[in-house]
């Protein structure tokens, strides 16, 4: 039974080890300016992990073949060589690894979101709120009209609390439920939440942050590709958390500025 | 032989004044008819992208959009409630139940009128989940979830509210729950006629309510089977 045992751990080991190794299973392709930093950090933690992975599940399937079916019966009570040693051991080991991830993977993270956004950014306003996410350009003033959260009226689509009617700034603003951005265009995002945390989260993007409610959270990143992509929430929010998406459509200079134009006309 | 007739004659009356207390046309009923227009700008209704549920956005072949503001040819203001407000001693709520689509991630219709104690029923027709949150002050509040599937919900208002309707899952859904006091109300179409029939002799108010709106009220004063016309006239402004 045990050698039996020790088998299947190897086998086990050596197929999930193999989906990684060979990419079948990996992740979504890249289409952000810092994305190769990030992967970069996610491939050596995958690497350092997985490499304590398989030798700990081997080591394991030793054990088990070489001590899992005595002849004589009797148990083995105590580790070869004592407990004190080998638990010293496991814990610098691990514990060397875990700082080491975390102290490396800090310097990638405060690299990408607390780099200062470029100056020349496009900006767009984010409201977060149970179950959907909206997105406000500024129009053609280039200025976006300040918010006023008691004025938030979903019956009349205004989800950012906009007074048009003593706020011109406002009355050009354009929202939209879906994010459409210009390719190789630095983005400023400013994320609000109305009602309770949510989260902006495009894989493809290398990109998740909180939205706060009462905080406004800048977040920028450039898009290198075009194509749709899916932006979920990744904070449990509420009842209809799981329904809670929207697409970033990447589209080059000439097609977003058409698509804003058309969205504009609909305002 | 005769205590049985008696009995059959009771009867039957008793069926009959239930009858007409539920509403059936009295001998001599007058009727209030007129159409509801607008001044100025209406707010341009705004599209609604359902692109985040699939299931409803395929219904709809055009753009839907906000309904807060209805308008129709001619300045016509629809989805405007027209109802008796004051003259209308009142009367027990019908036994048949309104009718609340929840279809394609829309309320229909957009405003439902119903009477105090009066059967309602709400219908989830989509295949996706809806959460709908009616947000009553002086009735009691409620959020009820309807899965893909699920029953209807059978409720009633005790008190007289306008209650405005939201979808905890779709924030782009909006409607409206008009409980009254009286069986004597109409909704304008998009051409924003009205008609409020089966009123005895007497003296009316008459309140038209629109959404973004607000009301406005008019006095007046039924004899016999005359029908009389009534139009309100709102001031739009486009914010």
């Amino acid at each position: 039974m045990g050698k039996l045992f020790a088998v299947v751990v190897v086998l086990i080991t050596l197929v999930s080890a193999a989906i990684f190794a060979s990419h079948i299973w990996w992740l979504p392709v890249d289409i952000s300016a810092h994305g190769h930093a990030i992967d970069r950090q996610l491939t050596e933690t995958m690497a350092t992990s997985g490499a304590l992975f398989v030798l700990s599940q081997l080591a394991l399937a030793v054990f088990a073949w070489r001590y899992g079916d005595r002849k004589d019966g009797r148990k083995v009570t105590a580790f070869p060589g004592g407990v004190t040693p080998m638990v010293v051991l496991a814990v610098v080991l691990v514990g060397a690894e875990i700082l080491a991830l975390t102290f490396v993977g800090s310097k990638v993270w405060a690299g990408i979101y607390q780099a200062p956004p470029d100056p020349n950014s496009l900006q767009i306003d984010v409201q977060a709120e149970q179950f959907a996410f909206y997105f406000r350009y500024p129009g053609a003033d280039g200025r976006f009209g300040s918010v006023h959260p008691e004025r938030i009226d979903e019956a009349s689509g205004n989800f950012f609390g906009l007074d048009p009617a003593n706020d011109t700034t406002a009355r050009d603003d354009i929202v939209v439920p879906t994010l459409g951005i210009p390719v190789n265009r630095p983005v400023l995002l400013t994320l609000r939440a109305k009602d309770v945390n949510h989260a902006f989260y495009v894989p493809e993007l290398r990109i998740q942050q909180d939205f706060v409610p009462g905080l406004v959270i800048p977040l920028h990143f450039t898009a290198t590709d075009t194509g749709k992509h899916e932006i979920v929430c990744t904070q449990l929010c509420g009842l209809g958390h799981y329904n809670m998406r929207a697409y970033v459509e990447v589209m080059s200079q000439p097609q977003f500025d058409q698509w804003l134009k058309e969205r504009a006309a609909e305002q | 032989m005769r205590r049985q007739y008696i009995w059959i004659v009771g009867a039957v009356g008793l069926v009959g004044s239930a009858l007409g207390a539920r509403g059936a046309p009295p001998a001599m009923a007058g009727a209030i008819s007129g159409k509801v227009t607008y001044t100025g700008t209406p707010p341009k209704m705004k599209p609604i992208d359902m692109a985040k549920e699939p299931s409803c956005a395929k219904q709809h072949a055009t753009p839907v959009t906000t309904e807060n503001v209805v308008t129709g040819p001619g300045n016509a203001l629809g989805y405007v409630v027209v109802y008796i407000s004051a003259g209308d001693p009142g009367s027990s709520a019908p036994s048949e139940a309104v009718r609340y689509d929840q279809k394609g991630c829309q309320y229909i219709p957009h405003v439902a009128v119903m009477q105090v104690s009066q059967p309602l029923e709400i219908y989830n027709d989509d295949q996706t989940s809806h959460n709908i949150h009616p947000l009553a002050r002086v009735n009691p509040e409620w959020n009820k979830s309807q899965p893909i599937g699920a029953p209807p919900i059978h409720t009633t208002w005790e008190k007289p509210e306008f209650i405005p309707v939201k979808c905890n899952v779709h924030p782009w859904m909006h409607g409206w729950f008009l409980v009254l006091t009286t069986s004597h109300y109409a909704v304008t179409g998009e051409d924003g006629g009205f008609s409020v029939k089966g009123l005895p002799p007497g003296k009316y108010t008459l309140t038209a309510w629109q959404e973004q709106f607000g009301t406005q009220t008019q006095d007046v004063t039924i004899s016999g089977t005359e029908t009389k016309t009534v139009d309100f006239v709102f001031k739009a402004r486009a914010y």
